[in-house]
This record gives structure tokens, sequence and C-alpha cells, in this order.
């Protein structure tokens, strides 16, 4: 099943979907396995793999960090697929690889997309790479069955939308605010029509990510977005209170 | 040649080189650069103003010197320097900033921030908003500020806020991260002003153009003064972007070789350099915004660099030296960190010279291959950056001991100052 049809069918049974993200190798590989079964257990619906990569420039401080480690412990391209597909054939949840763009670069970008083919990935997000850059690797995707994932941002005018919106397949990931991950998004109006416009672009379900952290966020995207990304804050908790607090953070945010 | 004029549907691209690879949310931001920068560019009392200003406030156009005693050591060819040591701030850094000044003007935002590696691009930029009014940040790595105090002691005397950045290897490129996460969060009101010839389009081809000013003083002093062009020119490379400034005044003249001169640091097969072009460790691939030649590993992650200057101790070239590497038309060759104490010793005895170790990198490859040329020959080194005021670094590099204890008395004299 796509990855579109996957979310329809899942928001059958409930109205806003959560996508979470571990970043590969960080705190470790066994670390990541426990994060995932919690979030299984919880009921999340995406999850994103990070691939560890030296320059993140899109993310904050936590992440930054978390890269940082991982590839100083050692992680590598190899292992983040092979991880992705004993995360893919244990879990239910649909596997994302989210990444920069110059490991599909090194790799060569066939071999990117079969190698997240195999692994049971459904897609990827690389958001250093824009649409400009993308005809060659979308037209690979495309013909392999795996989802490009496409940024939309409160800065796109409503023509670069339109653009981003005809490169749109499986989901888009509207970005709630500028900045990096991780800091504090102040849900408002704003990102209720970010949605709103994304929406006049594409017919793919909408994911809404950058800073969201509470059950409040989320009771404030039900009705509007389709998704709920939640990326710092999960490992946040994890590094300050393991399997217990995250467990509790995922229970709370679904209830 | 115009490496500046695009093809259709290749714009900010070199051969392969080049491009903008950002977050999205950065593309109106770019674009509203762009078309700024493309205005600009066309408006020929934008560039009369531009002069007018590095004339009256950093003493351009610099000088040529011949460099008799050296010539006459080596006893090959006729040696002359570009004195971009001599402008306000120490280096050629301050035309580029003061361009992107003036340029920031037009685009209305009233804070700037800018990456630094030695410090020489942050003190420039520290001034430059010192002087139009611009808030100002600068993200400078932490190991960087450790070795550079006194142009971080500057900058905060300038009025600027001077971050160390803590993370991967605390050095240059991990300052454009940073520089790059702010950027993403306060473009509405901020330009970054980048340093060198790198980063997404338009900046390799914008920081290129006020560079410029280099190469056009250069090639009429040559005239002028020597009655002739030079055979060889020679700059240091870290980002690019002196090379590029002094280059471009002899991209048309087919008989002159252009020599880059990059970070060996401790050698060939010692993976501690920054020698994209002139070893063969570097790859191709896309980071901090561009593509181009890369210190990485096969999987992509960015190597350690290293170099005993750190203005050239980054991970990539700028993307039209790829390009022109590729094309034959600029030579790459590496000093290594000795060769380069050595080679300033050299200039500091029989010139009375004292180039930053940045720019003596070009020094070193003049100073290997004049002997072999012919009397009647002519070199140019951009001397891009004076080196007094990197007298701590220099001081470390030369292990002079009387400086040592110059040091360790004034560190007893603060400690023993009441708080």
């Amino acid at each position: 099943m796509g990855l579109q049809a996957y979310i329809e069918k899942r928001k059958k049974d409930k109205e806003l979907l959560v996508m979470a993200h571990v970043v590969c190798g960080y705190p470790s590989f066994s670390d990541n396995m426990k994060e995932l079964e919690i979030m299984s257990a919880t009921g999340v619906d995406i999850v994103e793999l990070q691939f560890p990569f030296s320059e993140p420039s899109a993310d904050g401080p936590l992440f930054v960090k978390a890269n940082e480690e991982s590839l100083k412990s050692g992680t590598t391209v190899d292992q983040c697929f092979d991880f992705m597909k004993q995360v893919s054939e244990r879990f239910s949840f649909k596997v994302l690889m989210m990444g920069y763009y110059n490991t599909a670069f090194r790799m060569g970008e066939e071999l990117f997309v079969k190698r997240i083919k195999e692994a049971g990935g459904s897609g990827y997000i690389l958001p250093d790479l824009p649409v400009e850059e993308s005809s060659n690797l979308h037209a690979i995707s495309e013909r392999e069955g795996i989802e490009p994932i496409i940024l939309m941002t409160p800065t796109s005018s409503d023509k670069r939308l339109a653009k981003l919106g005809e490169a749109s397949r499986g989901m888009v990931y509207a970005v709630a605010r500028k900045g990096v991950t991780g800091s504090k998004t102040n849900m408002s109006d704003d990102v209720i029509q970010l949605v709103k416009r994304c929406r006049q672009h594409t017919s793919v379900p909408i994911g809404v990510g950058f800073g969201i952290s509470s059950k409040a966020d989320m009771d404030f995207l039900r009705g509007s977005a389709d998704l709920a990304i939640v990326g710092t804050a999960a490992l946040k908790i994890w590094e300050e209170s393991r399997e217990d607090g995250l467990t509790k953070f995922f229970e709370e945010l679904m209830a | 040649m115009d490496i500046f004029d695009f093809s259709d549907g290749r714009e900010g691209y070199y051969g392969e080189y080049g491009g903008v690879f950002l977050p999205e949310i950065l593309h109106s931001t770019i674009e509203e650069l762009l078309a700024c920068f493309r205005e600009c560019k066309a408006d020929p009392k934008f560039w009369k103003d531009y002069v007018t200003l590095l004339q009256n406030y950093s003493g351009r156009p610099t000088p040529i010197t011949h460099l008799e005693n050296l010539s006459r050591q080596l006893g090959g060819a006729q040696i002359y320097v570009k004195r971009d040591d001599l402008n306000h701030t120490g280096s050629h850094k301050v035309n580029n900033v003061m361009g992107q000044g003036l340029l920031c003007q037009r685009l209305g935002k009233r804070r700037v921030i800018a990456e630094t590696g030695a410090g020489q691009h942050g003190f420039a930029t520290a001034t430059m908003a010192a002087k139009f009014g611009y808030d100002c940040r600068i993200y400078m790595g932490a190991v960087d500020v450790a070795r550079q105090r006194p142009n971080v002691f500057w900058m905060e005397n300038l009025g600027a806020e001077v971050i160390a950045v803590e993370d991967g290897q605390k050095t240059l490129k991990d300052a454009v991260n940073e520089a790059m996460r702010d950027w993403v969060t306060n473009m509405a009101d901020t330009h970054y002003i980048l340093g060198t010839a790198c980063g997404p389009h338009p900046f390799p081809e914008m920081v290129s153009w006020f560079q410029s000013i280099i190469g056009i003083e250069a090639r009429e002093q040559m005239l002028k003064q020597v009655g002739r062009l030079p055979d060889r020119v020679y700059a240091c490379v870290g980002g690019g972007s002196n090379a590029m400034g002094i280059f471009q005044g002899f991209f048309d003249d087919d008989n002159i070789e252009l020599i880059g001169c990059e970070a060996g640091g401790h050698g060939v097969g010692s993976y501690m350099h920054s020698a994209r072009l002139a070893y063969d460790d570097a790859s191709v691939g896309v980071a901090q915004g561009y593509k181009t030649y890369f210190l990485q590993n096969d999987q992509g992650n960015m190597n350690e660099t290293h170099s005993v200057a750190a203005g050239l101790d980054y991970i990539g070239i700028n993307p039209i030296f790829s390009y022109l590497w590729e094309q034959g038309k600029v030579r790459f060759e590496a000093a290594t960190d000795s060769e380069v104490k050595e080679a300033l010793k050299l200039t500091m005895r029989t010139e009375g010279l004292i180039p930053a170790l940045e720019s003596t990198h070009g020094f070193v490859t003049a100073i290997k291959e004049a002997p072999s040329m012919r009397k009647d020959e002519i070199i140019l080194i951009n001397q891009s950056g004076r080196g007094d005021k990197d007298i701590f670094t220099i001081a470390d590099a030369l292990d002079d001991s009387k400086w040592k204890s110059f040091i360790g008395g004034k560190a007893d004299q603060y400690r023993s100052e009441p708080d």
C-alpha cells in the first residue's frame, strides 16, 4: 500500500495520525529499537529514521548532537539501511528515510532509492534538496514506488506552493515555522492558515512538523492537519526518562 | 570568458558544480537576494559607490610591491606582490564585506550575521556593521576562538556579538552551519554575509564580483608600473575568494598561468590538510548549500581538516574553481605547514613583509617555482592578508621562546591583579 493510501486508511479510525523520529545509532541502535517498540505499542503511524550526517545545518541543537555522537560511535549508511530493514519487518508502521542529500548523492540516486525499497522503506525526506534539483531522483522514485516527501513552508509563495504541490507524492511535510528543528512553536492561526494554503496546492495528506511536543499541540492540529510530526520532543524525553517517560509521552499525546 | 554568463536552466552552475541546495524555507530569501544582486550588478552607480567607499575607507587601490631582494636571492623570476594586506582590517575580506554592506542597504535589512575562521572575515564584518549601523552577530568555531583571541577582542569591541560554536570540529565549517541555522530563523530582517566564494548561488558569483576589484587593479598596475602582465599569478585558496578576486583580472589572457595554493597541512597522505584539488583525497559532494569537491569519506560525511592557517582550514572549495581546475584553467598546488613557516621567515627577513599565514601559502609555491623561471619572467602573488595581527598564531608557529616568556609574564600580572 502506498503512503497516501496507508494514511487515508489509518485516518478512518483516528483523525490525527502521528509521525515520530529517531536518529539512527543515537544513543545506540538498541536504544532506537526500544524507542520504536514504544512508538509501535502506543500507535505511532509513521517513523522517520534519520541517517546521521556531519553537517546537519537544518537541525537544532539536540539533533545536531545526536548526529555528531552517532557518527562518532561509528554509525555507517549500511548499518542504517540494515536497521531500516529490521524495523520495517518488525513493525507495522510505515518507515521513511530522513537525512541530507549528500548521503544519497554519494551512493548514487539509483542505488539510494533501491536500497530504501529493499529495506522496506516507503519514502524519504531530504530537507536540503530543493525541487529544482530533484527531477532525476523523483523519476527513479516514481518508477520504484518510493515517495519523495516534499516540504512546504510559511515563506513559500503561492506560485512556489503550486510547484511543490505538483511534485508532492505520498504526503507533504508542512514546516510550522521558520528556524531549525526542536524549538517550541507557538501554535496559532498561522499554522492553520499554512495547512489551508498547502491544501490548495496538493491532494496528498499533510503532516505538520517543527516544535510539536504536547497534547495541546495535537488538539490544536486535529481537524486541520492529517499528521502531527514529533521529533525533538521525543528524543528529549528519552534522554531524561527512558522507557517510562517515552511511553507516558506518547500515551498522553495519543489520548 | 564570462563564467557568470549562465546558460538557460543552469543559473548558478559552473560545469556541474555550484547550485542551490538549501532548505525550502530559505527559497524566497535566496530569490530576494538574487534579484537584489542582479539589480546591483546591472547598476553602474552601485559599482562606482562601492569603489569610492573602498577608496575612502579602506585605502584602495592597494599597491603592487616588487620584491627585489627575494627575486635576486632566488635567482629566477621577478616577484611582485599585490598588497591587499594594506586594507583596513588587514585583509581582502573587507572588499566583499563592504560590497555586501551596500547591498544589504538595498535589501532593507538591519541585521547581519557571518561565519568566520581566522577571524578576518568576522573582523571585517563587525567593522562594516559598526559603520553602517547594523546589528551584528559572528559565528566562530570554539577552536578558532581559542586560537584567534585578538580578532575576537576587536569584533566584540566593534559592537558585534561573537558566538563560539561548540559543534562538530568547532572550526569554520561548523560556524557556517550555525550561521545557516540563524538565517533560516531570522531571514526576514537578517542578511547572511558569507565570507568566501562558496555556499549556494548567488554567493560564489557575488563574492567573486566584489573581490574582482583586486584583479582589476592588479592588471592596470602591472601594465602601468611594470610595463607588462605577469606570467604566473599565485594566490592561496581556502574557500577561494582572494584567488577568484585576483585571477579574474587575468582570465582572458591564455598565456598567464593561474596557480591556486591550498593548505597542505601535515602533507600528502596525512589526512590532516585542507587540499581539495592539489591532493587526491577530495570527491564531489553536496553540503553547506552547494556542490563541489569536499574532503569527505565514502559515506558522504566530512573528514577532519587541518591547516596552520585557520582561514584555509575548510572542507570545500568554491565551485568555480572545481570547474576551472577541470578545464585546466587554474593549476592547484599545496603548501605544508612547515613550508609556510619557512616561507614566512624568508619573506620577513628579505623584504620586511609579514603576510598572513593564509597568504603565505601562495608565497611557498611561488618561491618553489621562481628559481626555475627566467629572470625576465614575472610572478604576481596576492598578499591577501597581513600577518602582524596574527602575532599569537605566528609566534606559536615559529615557537618563539621570548614571546612565550612575555605571555607568561603577562599572565602572571593578570593573575596577581585583584578581581
